[in-house]
């Protein structure tokens, strides 16, 4: 097996491919994603057309998005065989955060819910005073 | 026989078969912009983690002032803009690497530094503006986790872009060298995962902020 042929095998992430044009349309692409979803980002938020409750859901599944459209275009992670090291690392990353961030919000949410001061606290702190 | 066998890695001709179907650890190309890659995904888990605290604190302004008072939505299209381009830019810059051209990789390095310091100095502005009307990092726990999570960011993107500049000198002195392309192949990876952690922040702290 020859060196050119072990660098297909496997590919860095952040490693292009091997044709100028396709190189390059790949980030112009990339860069034409991301500006439309940006634009529709600051034009959601900004607009008083929609419903106003679901905004914020939205915002966050265009940044989700955006997210993907970097990581295929820019870092060009992609589904392939030659990927599936850098796939599995990334999907363990994102598992990681997400319950990091979704368990934060959710535990103390509740416990802001639930722990504020009792009637009695509160009585004996108007006694003090 | 011994062709067989060495192929279901029952002998050691050729020492470095593993019997796996392929001849040993990756080269260093693979290799070492793996690890980064590990590397730039546990500094996400970080930001997640600064992002989770903000989320936390978001409410907690202490008679201070609020997102809705603090964040103005065009300065943040600029600097989203800066930045968006600066990581396409630097691809551009990777592409002409790998074609061993000087000229054009410089001049798309430079590129790439400038968009980048057009982003930082817009947030340094933002930043000493809001710290000048009474709302720095120890007016409330809101400002705090603010600071701290989109201070961080700043910090990552001011290293990224010394890291830029050195790696402009190495390459512009020491040429194209197997090592100085895995250097240069690690900085855009830290660099476009800055513009995805940007991604986030732009949309949950300055535009989730900011509905009225």
């Amino acid at each position: 097996m020859t060196d050119h042929e072990d660098n297909l095998l496997d590919v860095a992430p952040g490693e292009p491919h091997n044709n100028l044009v396709s190189e390059v349309a790949a980030y112009v692409i990339g860069l034409g994603l991301a500006l439309i979803l940006t634009g529709i980002s600051f034009w959601v938020a900004s607009t008083g057309a929609l419903w106003a409750p679901g905004i914020a859901t939205g915002l966050v599944v265009l940044a989700i998005a955006q997210m993907g459209v970097h990581l295929v275009f820019f870092l060009h992670i992609t589904s392939g065989p030659d990927n599936t090291n850098n796939v599995l690392a990334l999907a363990f990353g994102v598992l990681i955060v997400f319950l990091v961030m979704i368990g934060t919000i959710w535990i103390m949410a509740h416990m802001n819910a639930n722990m504020g001061p009792s009637p009695e606290m509160m009585n004996l702190q108007m006694q003090r005073g | 026989m011994t062709t067989e066998a060495a192929t279901i890695g029952f002998t050691h001709r050729g020492s470095e078969d593993t019997g796996l179907g392929h001849r040993g650890p990756e080269s260093k190309s693979i290799v070492v912009p793996y690890g980064f890659w590990l590397f730039v995904l546990s500094d996400m888990i970080i930001f997640s983690a600064l992002f989770a605290s903000y989320a936390t604190l978001v409410h907690a302004t202490d008679g201070g002032p609020t997102t809705n008072q603090l964040f103005h939505r065009n300065l943040v299209a600029v600097e989203t803009m800066a930045l968006l381009i600066s990581s396409f830019v630097c691809g551009l810059a990777m592409i002409s690497a790998k074609r061993v051209n000087m000229v054009w990789t410089q001049a798309w390095l430079v590129a790439t530094g400038a968009f980048g310091l057009v982003f930082l100095g817009i947030e340094l502005y933002e930043f000493s503006a809001m710290i000048a009307e009474g709302a720095g990092p120890q007016r409330s726990a809101f400002l705090s986790a603010f600071f701290t999570l989109v201070g961080c960011h700043g910090a990552h993107v001011t290293a990224g872009l010394l890291w830029l500049g050195t790696m402009m000198a190495q390459i512009w002195a020491k040429g194209f060298q197997p090592h100085i392309i895995r250097r240069l192949l690690c900085f855009s990876i830290f660099w476009h995962a800055l513009d995805i952690i940007w991604v986030a922040i732009f949309t949950i702290v300055y535009l989730i902020g900011t509905l009225s």
